[in-house]
């Protein structure tokens, strides 16, 4: 029978309380294992030969040298992971990424690996193969990559999604619009327009944990794949296609993971691994070093983002359109898609036009990126409503509010909104004591508004019950940032017993059915279904034994707190059974106790947020300080208050960290040219204030307790509501992020000639 | 191929290995010793996920030499914990979800033990400039800094 998973109000007990989380202990004494601190018997150290050219047809390689160095047990080209993709190019983009086949397109893209004794004799190794490549120009800004005369990447790529097809390749893969309504009419109504072009440069997850995985492949075609991994099932399915292996013989385990923030939704190098295993016979320990993280695992899309935004005297927003320009790397992918699809769903508008163009540059291929894609567009958007809101003398909340989307809106990508949190996080903004804290000279306040559709996905879950009464409840879907407490806490709650009595745990891809990986925010809201729905089954056949302990009809028991009690004037006597009485006679009832779920979670609710942020900038060297930064998110319901308060708080970090520092900086020669953390700078804990969080609880409809995802939304306003506040402070508004020192002084220096 | 003899303390106990020159303390800590608390964020010295104590002093075990632990006393987060008993320190860590992800966390707790040895009634902006030298991407620092202010007022006894 299918789960039906609709709201319905109810008191919690567990739900919403703030326990320690259950692999906290391993996690502060240094016990948790992450992706590199996994060894196997035997193993040896795989490494990656990386390209040093931006662009460069490879035109031979020769391995012989380092076939020949003792200690080297394997070395691989493209030519050992042959193209099985049957035509599937996204697929196919994914082998090519792993290893370049024809072409090196990026720096940093694998050109061959070595698997040897140990790392000296590895790297000994790299040095000793030789790869002929012939430099071909290159193309890394998104602008340029469009202009005709660009070096084209992928040379018979023709732009999809217009009509009628292009006669010649370029490098705009796929074009994708959005909207409704009559633009330019709209437009005719404006008395005030706000029209620009925004910039954003590319950024990266920065996840601190590099990728590590050591892969054991038998010669009886079966595999091991111990790998930090954001989805174990995923990467099963990718490295089994890509390898000819069965799926069901390769099994992965999913390590703790430090950290992914949508970078460890894709392989990059676990497939080289297992190609490596599978020529050495042995199992294959590979771990990226940072630098290769940032060359040569997926960013997030530099972009350019053209806006322009009406509204009449009052107030109301006549016209909005958006043309998004988004780097996907060398190959094709749906990201400005996605940020034409999230530019203006904050709003209700009659008439909106968004046109999304996928770039490819010379630059590695873009992954998800937090709520990927929609960061950028709300920079655009909300910069250009926030200018408008100061043309028309509006305070920029108020016009904000005049026009945000409501329950029944029809959004600016198509469905038609539920029940949203859009309206009550502006009014909580509004009444919020940080509109009111006092601004010094130089500082500035903004604000801005972010959204995230949010995702369900196949998820299933099993929850057994140990014979002592507590419950053991795996999930498929990867712990990120605390997931194992709230569903913990899930658990406890369906079934009545303590929360302490609840162990979660992340099973490998042999013991559970198929999970989405955990990305769209969807690894509490979908395995939550599954755990409620799995815990229902078990409480389900808890009562029927308990029916039958007591030789009763089942439909006599019911189960309260924790207990199977039986009712009616003929048995309402019985003394009640609780988790632990009946677990503990099970052998003679029917034998072990668990409940299943396997189920696609639908309908994970929208989520909304309102950031506020207050800024001082240096006018002499144009640097500036974060004073204030408060968050106001719907969470529909908050299973752990305080882990939800964490990615609201994580989100916003890295938001500032976009918005402030973080970029990738290409030479002319086409390589990165800061690949490491000391010139990539993330946020460090002296750059940041505390952050303020409020969480809104508007109740998802479709989901049992009214859970809507958390995760992502929290990175979507900080570009906006950071630059927002620059802006004021500096009484210039800036419109290319990230807002250097150098760039805030040259917006200044313009300013003043 | 001979390595380098190295006697140290770790932890307070004794240990002896053999390392190559260019081997950092990390590598061994993790490779040879199977000590996997310190963790490789960057092994440039930028992330401080690698932080031990070094003869009392705190270093990056990524920018120090295998070979250069000869006769010294290392500290690492596997010996942070008296038995079952945490320091105060871990144990704020989890009640204040001071982590998330949680591979930043065994350097945050060296850097954080070492602060507050060195100034235990340290201010906010003391605090944040103490642990400036580690990252973390999860929290946003918010909830990191918030267990070092409710550590410093139980260990006052406040």
């Amino acid at each position: 029978m299918e789960f039906d998973a609709s709201y319905s109000a109810k008191k919690f007990k567990s739900v919403g309380t703030r326990p320690d989380r259950p692999d906290g202990v391993d996690k502060v004494t240094g016990r948790a294992r992450y992706g590199a601190d996994f060894n196997m018997p035997g193993q040896l150290i795989g490494l990656i030969l990386r390209s040093p050219h931006a662009h460069a047809k490879i035109k031979k390689i020769d391995t012989s040298k380092a076939e020949k160095l003792k200690g080297v047990k394997a070395v691989i080209t493209a030519a050992d992971l042959p193209d099985l993709t049957g035509g599937d190019s996204d697929l196919y983009d994914i082998l090519d990424n792993c290893m370049a086949r024809k072409k090196a397109l990026y720096d940093g893209h694998a050109v061959a690996a070595v698997a040897a004794i140990d790392a000296k004799t590895a790297k000994q190794a790299l040095k000793l193969i030789k790869v002929d490549y012939k430099i071909l120009p290159h193309v890394t800004d998104v602008d340029q990559a469009v202009d005709p005369k660009a070096p084209l990447i992928q040379e018979k790529l023709v732009t999809g999604g217009v009509d009628p097809k292009p006669t010649k390749p370029s490098n705009i893969a796929n074009v994708s619009q959005y909207g409704h309504g009559n633009t330019d009419k709209g437009f005719k109504s404006a008395d005030f327009i706000v029209e620009r072009n925004y910039k954003t440069e590319q950024t990266h997850q920065g996840y601190i944990e590099p990728h590590a995985c050591v892969a054991n492949v038998s010669s009886d075609g079966s595999a091991d794949l111990w790998v930090c991994t954001q989805g174990h099932f995923v990467y099963r399915q990718n490295c089994a296609d890509l390898l000819g292996l069965d799926v069901s013989k390769l099994r992965v385990t999913a390590s703790e993971i430090g950290g992914g923030f949508g970078g460890k939704t894709h392989v990059w190098s676990e497939p080289v691994a297992l190609a490596l295993s599978r020529k050495a016979g042995r199992p294959v320990k590979l771990t990226m070093t940072r630098d290769e993280v940032f060359r040569a695992s997926g960013p997030a899309s530099a972009t350019s983002i053209d806006v322009k935004i009406g509204a009449d005297k009052n107030g109301v927003i006549t016209a909005a359109v958006a043309t998004l320009r988004y780097s996907c790397g060398p190959y094709a992918g749906m990201w400005a898609e996605l940020g034409a699809m999230t530019s203006f769903a904050c709003y209700d508008l009659k008439n909106v036009k968004t046109i999304g163009n996928e770039v490819l540059v010379n630059r590695p291929k873009t992954a998800a990126y937090r709520a990927p894609s929609a960061p950028m567009a709300a920079f655009a958007v909300e910069s250009a409503i926030d200018e408008l809101a100061h043309k028309l003398g509006m305070d920029p909340v108020k016009f904000r509010i005049k026009n945000s989307a409501k329950e029944g809106s029809k959004s600016s990508y198509g469905p038609v909104y539920g029940p949203i949190g859009i309206g009550p996080t502006l009014e909580a903004v509004k009444r919020h004591p940080h509109m009111k804290a006092p601004l010094g000279k130089n500082q500035g306040r903004g604000m801005a508004c972010g959204f995230w559709f949010n995702f369900g996905g196949q998820t299933c879950s099993t929850l057994n019950i140990g014979a002592d009464g507590t419950a053991t409840i795996s999930v498929g879907t990867i712990d990120v940032g605390g997931s194992r407490a709230s569903l913990s806490l899930i658990a406890a709650e369906e079934l009545g017993i303590p929360y302490k009595h609840i162990k979660a745990v992340v099973a490998d891809t042999s013991t559970l059915g198929y999970n989405d990986m955990t990305d769209g925010s969807r690894g509490t809201f979908s395995s939550s279904i599954a755990t409620i729905s799995a815990a229902r089954n078990a409480v389900s056949v808890m009562k029927e034994r308990a029916a039958k302990t007591w030789d009763i009809p089942v439909e006599n028991v019911e189960w309260e707190n924790g207990h199977a009690v039986a009712k009616g004037k003929k048995y309402g006597n019985l003394p009640k059974l609780s988790v632990k009485d009946i677990a503990a006679a099970a052998g003679n009832t029917g034998g072990p106790i668990a409940g299943h779920s396997e189920l696609v979670a639908d309908g994970a609710g929208v989520s909304f947020a309102t950031h506020i942020c207050d800024i001082e900038v240096d006018p002499e060297t144009g640097a500036t300080k974060v004073l204030r930064y408060t968050v106001v998110q719907d969470a529909g319901k908050a299973v752990h208050p305080t882990y939800v308060e964490g990615q609201y708080q994580g989100g916003a970090a890295q938001g500032i960290g976009w918005a402030l520092n973080e970029e990738y900086i290409y030479g002319d020669d086409g390589r990165l040219q800061n690949s490491g953390f000391l010139d990539y700078r993330i946020p460090v804990c002296s750059d940041l204030p505390m952050i303020d969080t409020k969480i809104l609880e508007i109740p998802n409809p479709n989901h049992p307790y009214g859970v809507r995802g958390v995760g992502e939304t929290s990175i979507v306003p900080p570009l906006a509501a950071v630059a927002n506040a620059v802006s004021n402070a500096a009484n210039v508004r800036m419109t290319h992020i990230p807002m250097s020192p150098p760039r805030i002084l040259a917006a200044l220096n313009a300013e003043k000639n | 191929m001979s390595g380098i003899a190295v006697s140290t303390t770790i932890n307070g106990d004794d240990v002896e290995y053999l390392c190559q020159a260019e081997e950092t303390l990390l590598d061994v800590l993790r490779d040879r010793l199977e000590l996997t608390g310190a963790k490789e964020g960057c092994g440039t010295g930028d992330c401080g996920a690698c932080s031990v104590m070094f003869d009392g002093r705190l270093v990056c075990s990524c920018l120090v030499l295998g070979a250069e632990a000869d006769g010294c006393e290392i500290e690492t987060i596997e010996g942070m914990a008296n038995g079952e008993e945490l320091h105060p320190l871990q144990t704020k860590f989890i009640e204040h979800a001071a982590l998330q992800c949680g591979i930043c966390t065994p350097g945050f707790l060296i850097a954080a033990k070492d602060l507050l040895e060195r100034n235990p009634n340290p201010t906010e902006e003391e605090i944040r400039f103490g642990l400036a030298g580690n990252l973390c991407r999860c929290t946003g620092y918010d909830k990191i800094v918030r267990a070092m202010q409710d550590t410093v007022k139980e260990m006052k006894g406040v």
